[in-house]
């Protein structure tokens, strides 16, 4: 294995790990398609990067970074909805990103290119995915109990607002690394797709965590291998698989279920998204 | 009964125990929107309080106060460093892949079947998600969560908000003997008229304001008050007092 392989999937590997991770969260906390639009908050970073030539991972994590404090803050300011805050960032930050990338580096900044990692990215990803798999471990346990209520976990001592914000740098740091194997438009991805993936048949919050990290690892592995084999950008090759892993996983449940002689009931409580569709 | 309750329900001796909690003009508003004014009580060690009132009155909201998850105004005092248990009225999210052990993890290690059992619960649900439970199940696997830690103090909003009739009693005669079990301090919100006769030692009618504190007794023979803390007509507190003869 050249050393160059080697460099683009070890890379490839604890950003997927990570990704898993806090895609759980993410999915949990019905964030997942915040994940996504954090992701597009990237490329103004990014294009400010290339142009002025410093990192653009460096970029890239200070706006997904701001705009996630952003985020934090208006939401404890106006009660806005989540969704609704990332979704103003979102567009804004992706016609401004549109404009000032170089359009020879556009292609690369949307899906990624793990060709060009050197061992100092490869180091600092790991060292930031590392930091965020151990300081999400830390805080799992109170970021689910504020999900199922957060008088719940303020009864239990945990300081909600301040685990919220943590999650939000985390999140944040995992997309800004996630945008080297994915690019910004599919960075998302690698945090939500293991996830749900992972929900369909983990059994407990142990084996859905684990799953998710698994399951993020190996589609960022596979398709980053997959990727450099037939020369093309990773990030669509990451998503595929990890819709692979997504679409076993549901058979996985589907026979399960089937096996103990029932079928998965639809939700008691339907999504916001479901609600408001059975109002039309 | 607490002691305290029940010199004050028989008459019996003047002593005036010390507070255990002492909340003192709280005041609570949301967007401009007074949710609470000027709230004082007290609450002696072991008592057991329910509140009562209509809806929008602030009941929920005085307990998330005493919890410290609203801005307010005033003084909440505890007499010393409380371990509180707290049962809300509803979960926000169930459809999660978390099992009732490790939901009881989450607080405090501990024997977590014994906890199930004093629930009045199967420990064979300890394996269970959360997500496949029933209404009253969850309410039981919330009090155990709630007790699991031995609390001084425990506050539940409407326990029986989302369980069958069947399931009411069974919860009430559940958090009374896990309250006598620890001789823990209990603020109870609740609708049912029952429960505040067979189980509180006393009754806070909040309106925005405390319209009423004292014996259950009391505020059963002020019918004007009962109707208002219960939100009844007089046809349905004729029925239910006196088993349809109106007063």
């Amino acid at each position: 294995m050249s050393a160059s392989l080697f460099l683009s999937l070890a890379t490839a590997a604890v950003v997927g790990a990570a990704a898993g991770y806090v895609g759980s969260l993410m999915v949990l906390r019905r964030m997942a398609l915040v994940g996504d639009a954090l992701s597009h908050v990237a490329l103004p970073g990014l294009a400010i990067g290339l142009l002025v030539g410093f990192s653009p991972t460096l970029g890239a994590f200070a706006f997904v970074l701001t705009a996630a404090l952003l985020t934090w803050s208006i939401e404890r300011s106006t009660r806005l909805p989540v969704d609704g805050i990332v979704g103003v960032l979102f567009v804004f930050s992706l016609a401004v990103g549109v404009l000032l990338t170089p359009n020879p580096d556009l292609l690369e900044a949307l899906f990624g290119n793990l060709a060009a990692v050197d061992l100092l990215t490869t180091v600092l990803s790991a060292i930031m995915a590392g930091l965020v798999i151990l300081l999400l471990r830390a805080i799992y346990r109170s970021v689910v109990l504020s999900v199922i209520s957060q008088d719940l976990a303020a009864s239990a001592g945990v300081p909600v607002g301040r685990v919220s914000l943590l999650y939000f740098v985390l999140v944040s740091t995992t997309v800004a690394v996630g945008i080297q194997v994915s690019g910004t438009l599919l960075a998302g991805a690698l945090v939500i797709v293991p996830a749900v993936g992972a929900k369909l048949v983990g059994w407990d919050l142990r084996s859905f965590s684990l799953l998710s990290l698994v399951f993020g690892t190996v589609s960022a592995v596979s398709g980053t291998a997959a990727s450099l084999a037939l020369s093309i950008p990773p990030g669509p090759m990451v998503v595929l698989v990890g819709v692979v892993i997504f679409v076993a996983s549901w058979v996985g449940m589907m026979l399960r279920e089937r096996r103990k002689g029932r079928l998965p009931q639809p939700r008691a409580s339907p999504s916001p998204v479901t609600r408001d569709l059975a109002h039309v | 009964m607490s002691e305290a309750a029940a010199e004050d329900r028989g008459g019996v001796g003047t002593r005036t125990p010390s507070p255990y909690l002492s909340v003192a003009h709280l005041s609570v508003q949301r967007e401009g929107e007074v949710i609470l004014e000027d709230v004082s009580f007290e609450v002696p060690k072991g008592q057991v309080l329910a509140v009562v009132g209509p809806n929008g009155g602030g009941k929920t909201t005085l307990l998330r106060a005493l919890l410290g998850r609203v801005p307010h105004q005033g003084e909440v005092r505890w007499a010393e460093p409380v371990r509180i248990g707290y049962v809300p009225q509803k979960l926000v999210e169930t459809d999660i892949p978390l099992s009732v052990e490790e939901l009881l993890a989450m607080k405090c290690p501990g024997d977590y079947a014994r906890c199930l059992s004093s629930v009045g619960l199967d420990p064979s649900l300890l394996p269970k998600s959360i997500g496949v439970l029933s209404g009253g199940e969850i309410q039981r696997v919330l009090i155990a969560w709630a007790v699991v830690d031995s609390p001084q103090v425990m506050l539940f909003d409407e326990p029986t908000s989302n369980t069958d009739v069947g399931s009411e009693e069974v919860i009430f005669h559940t958090l009374r003997s896990v309250q006598k079990e620890l001789q823990a301090t209990m603020l109870l919100v609740t609708h049912d008229v029952h429960s505040v006769h067979h189980f509180a030692d006393e009754v806070l009618v909040l309106n925005r304001r405390v319209i009423f504190q004292g014996p259950p007794r009391q505020l059963l023979a002020d019918h004007r008050l009962f109707r208002e803390a219960f939100q009844m007509s007089p046809e349905e507190e004729g029925h239910l007092v006196h088993g349809g003869k109106n007063p």
